[in-house]
C-alpha cells in the first residue's frame, strides 16, 4: 500500500496527521531564505529553537497550551476550584438546574455536575498522557529499530502493523475490556498501548528511513560511529519531530476513545469519575436535564480540541519544509 | 496488472490470518467462552466440562482456530449459543449495516468533497475559515455526543425523524444515523480535499489547462479534481472497514439492529462464535476495500501503472 494511506487506517480519526502534514507544502513558497531560519545575529538556529521561536508567536499554540496547562493543574489539584466531592450526591436534588454552589446544576443522581466535571479531568488527562507515553515509547523504539536495520524484522513488523490496522479500534476495545473486572484506568491504557503502537511505529519507521539516508549520517558512519551513537545522536533528534506531532494529536483521540468506551460500558465504570460515564448516565434523561450531558461533553470536546490544535501548531513550527 | 493483483492477494493472507488469530485469542484467552451459557450464574463444573467437550473447547487453541477457519471457508460460521446459525444473524445484520455505511460514504463523497473543493479554491476567505473551524469542532466532539444530541433535537424535540430506527431500517430512516456515523470522516475528507486542491491548484498542468483557454469548470473537474482525489480515495477506501466497525456506537444510539448491535450483544453475552464470525467478515471487508483502493489508483492517475 502506498505511503499516503499511513496513519489513516486507525479509524478513530488518526487521519489528521496526514492531511495536516500535506497542508504545509503550499506555504513553502511564501517563505524566503535558506534551509534554516536565522536569528538576529545571523547565527543559524537549530530546528527546535526555530520552532520555539515560531510557536511563541502563534496564538493557537498559546491558547491550546493554556487550556492544557489548566487541565493538568485541575487534574492534579481539583480542590483548587471546587470544594465538594464528586461522589457526594443527594437524590433530592436530582436534575435540578444551575444554583449557587452548583453552577452546572445536578445530574440524575443528584450529584453536583460542576464538581464531577472538574474531577473528570483527572481521568481523561491520566488516560491521555499515559496511553500516549506508552504508545510513543513502544512505537518509536520498534518502528525506529525496524527502519534503521531493515531486513526481515522490518518486513515482519510491517505485516504486524497491517494486522493491527485491520482490527477496528472500538471493536478491539469492546472485546478486550469486556472481560476486565478491574475498575481503574490501567486496563484502558494498556489496551490503547496495545492497539495504538502500530500507528506511531509506522511514522517512526518512515522518518528513520528518511533520516538515515542523510549525508551527516553517512559521514558519522564513515568516521566509525557505532549504531547506537548514530541512532541516538544523529537520527533520533531529526526523526522525532513527526512522532511528536502525531502523538500530540493522538493524545486527544485517546481521551475521546476513553469516553466512548466508558459510554459503551467497557471502559471505566461507576463509582469512577469520568466524562464518558457522566455523559452515558445523563443520556436517558437528556430532555429533562440537558445540562448534565452538555457540560461534561463540552469539557471533553474542549480538551480534545486543545490537543489537536496543539499538535497542529507544533507541526506547523517543526515541519522542515517550511524553512 | 494481473501480477500486481496476485501479489496483493498473497499479501492479504498473512494479515487476514494474523487479524483473525488475534481476535480469536482475545476472545478465547481473555474471556470464558461458556460463561454466558448458564444464565447469570456460573456453570457447575460437570456441566461446564460437558459443554466444553461438546463445543470442542477442551482441545488446544491452535486446533480450535484451525477447525474454525476450516469451517469458515466452507461457509459454516458456527452456531450462536442460542442455537441460531451465525450466518443467519449475518444475513439480517449485514444488509442493515451495509445500507448505513452506503449512506455514510455518500455523505463523505458528496458533502465532504464539495466542501473541500469549495474551501480549497477559496483559501483564506471567510467560507474557508468557517468550514475549517467547523471540521475541527466535529472532530473534537465525540460521535456518541453528536449522535445523542441530534437524536434528541431532530427526533424528539422537532420530530423531523424517527428517534429510533425500525428493524427493517430502510434508507430513509438511516439518513441521520449515516450522517452521525460519517461525521468525523466527513471532516477529514473535507480537510484532505481542501489541502489537496489548494496544492494542485498551482501545478503546471492546471496553469497549462487555463492557458489553453479551457472553461473554468472543465479545468476544475477534469484536471484539478481528478488529481486531487487520489489521497481522498485512499482515505474513503480505508474508512469503509472503520465505518462498519465503528457503527457500534451509532447503531447503539439509534437502536439499529445491524452488525454493531449483534457484535455488542455477542460481546456482552460472551457469545464467542458470533463475535469471531462477525469480526472475521469485517476484516475481510477491510482488506478487500484496501485492495480496491490500490487498484483504483491506476484509473485515477495514469502515471501509476502496475507492472
Amino acid at each position: 500500500m502506498p505511503e499516503q494511506s499511513d496513519g489513516v487506517i486507525a479509524g478513530t480519526g488518526m487521519g489528521g496527521g496526514m492531511d495536516l502534514a500535506a497542508s504545509e507544502a503550499e506555504t513553502l513558497e511564501k517563505v524566503p531564505g535558506g534551509p534554516l531560519g536565522t536569528g538576529p545575529a545571523g547565527k543559524p538556529r537549530s530546528l527546535w529553537s526555530d520552532a520555539w521561536h515560531d510557536l511563541r508567536r502563534n496564538p493557537v499554540f498559546l491558547v491550546s497550551s493554556l487550556v492544557i496547562l489548566f487541565l493538568v493543574v485541575i487534574s492534579l489539584w481539583p480542590s483548587l476550584i471546587t470544594s465538594g466531592s464528586p461522589l457526594q450526591c443527594e437524590l433530592a436534588k436530582s436534575q435540578q438546574g444551575s444554583q449557587p454552589g452548583a453552577p452546572f446544576g445536578y445530574d440524575g443522581q443528584g450529584c453536583n455536575v460542576y464538581t464531577r466535571t472538574v474531577y473528570g479531568a483527572r481521568t481523561s488527562v491520566t488516560v491521555g498522557v499515559c496511553a500516549t507515553l506508552g504508545v510513543t515509547i513502544l512505537g518509536s523504539v520498534l518502528g525506529g529499530l525496524a527502519g534503521y536495520y531493515g531486513g526481515v524484522w522490518d518486513s515482519v513488523l510491517s505485516r504486524i502493523t497491517d494486522v493491527f490496522f485491520a482490527i477496528p479500534v472500538v471493536l478491539g476495545g469492546l472485546v478486550l475490556l469486556s472481560v476486565v473486572t478491574s475498575n481503574t484506568v490501567w486496563p484502558v491504557i494498556g489496551f490503547m498501548v496495545l492497539l495504538g503502537w502500530p500507528q506511531i511505529s509506522r511514522i517512526a519507521r518512515g522518518s528513520v528511513i528518511t533520516s538515515k539516508q542523510n549525508d551527516y549520517v553517512q559521514a558519522a558512519r564513515a568516521l566509525g560511529a557505532s549504531d547506537s551513537r548514530i541512532l541516538l545522536r544523529h537520527i533520533a533528534p531529526n526523526a522525532v519531530a513527526p512522532v511528536i506531532v502525531v502523538a500530540t494529536i493522538a493524545l486527544g483521540t485517546y481521551i475521546s476513545l476513553e469516553a466512548t468506551l466508558s459510554y459503551l460500558g467497557v471502559g471505566l465504570k461507576p463509582p469512577s469519575v469520568s466524562w464518558g460515564i457522566d455523559i452515558s448516565a445523563a443520556s436517558p434523561y437528556i430532555r429533562n436535564a440537558p445540562h448534565a450531558l452538555l457540560w461534561p461533553s463540552g469539557a471533553l470536546a474542549i480538551t480534545v480540541l486543545a490537543f489537536i490544535m496543539l499538535g497542529d501548531a507544533v507541526r506547523d513550527a517543526l515541519d522542515p519544509k517550511l524553512r | 496488472m494481473g501480477r500486481y493483483v496476485v501479489r496483493r492477494l498473497l499479501q492479504m493472507i498473512p494479515v487476514f490470518v494474523g487479524a483473525t488469530l488475534l481476535i480469536f485469542l482475545m476472545v478465547n484467552v481473555m474471556g470464558d467462552p461458556i460463561a454466558g451459557l448458564c444464565g447469570e450464574r456460573a456453570c457447575d463444573p460437570a456441566t461446564a466440562a460437558q459443554l466444553k467437550r461438546e463445543f470442542g473447547l477442551d482441545k488446544p487453541l491452535w486446533q480450535q482456530y484451525l477447525t474454525y477457519m476450516g469451517d469458515v471457508f466452507t461457509g459454516d460460521f458456527g452456531t450462536a449459543f442460542n442455537g441460531q446459525p451465525v450466518t443467519e444473524l449475518m444475513a439480517t445484520a449485514f444488509p442493515v449495516t451495509i445500507r448505513l455505511t452506503i449512506v455514510a460514504i455518500l455523505f463523505e463523497i458528496v458533502v465532504g468533497i464539495t466542501l473541500g473543493v469549495v474551501t480549497g479554491l477559496r483559501r483564506g476567505r471567510p467560507i474557508d475559515t468557517t468550514v475549517l473551524v467547523g471540521t475541527l469542532v466535529v472532530i473534537s466532539v465525540p460521535v456518541f455526543v453528536t449522535g445523542l444530541v441530534l437524536q434528541i433535537l431532530l427526533g424528539v424535540e422537532w420530530q423531523w425523524i424517527q428517534p429510533s430506527v425500525s428493524p427493517d431500517a430502510p434508507f430513509g430512516e438511516l439518513i441521520v444515523p449515516g450522517l452521525v456515523l460519517a461525521s468525523v470522516s466527513l471532516a477529514y475528507v473535507t480537510r484532505l480535499t481542501r489541502t489537496s486542491i489548494a496544492e494542485n491548484k498551482r501545478s503546471d498542468y492546471v496553469r497549462t489547462a487555463i492557458a489553453k483557454g479551457l472553461p473554468r469548470h472543465r479545468v476544475i473537474t477534469r484536471h484539478l479534481l481528478r488529481n486531487s482525489l487520489i489521497p481522498v480515495v485512499t482515505f474513503i477506501g480505508t474508512d469503509i472497514g472503520a465505518l462498519m466497525g465503528g457503527a457500534i456506537v451509532t447503531e447503539r444510539i439509534f437502536n439499529i439492529h445491524g452488525v454493531g448491535y449483534q457484535l455488542y450483544q455477542g460481546i456482552l453475552r460472551q457469545n464467542t462464535q458470533t463475535v469471531v464470525g462477525f469480526v472475521t467478515v469485517l476484516v475481510l471487508v477491510f482488506l478487500v476495500a484496501n485492495l480496491l483502493v490500490d487498484l483504483l489508483y491506476a484509473v485515477l492517475d495514469p502515471r501509476i501503472r502496475y507492472a
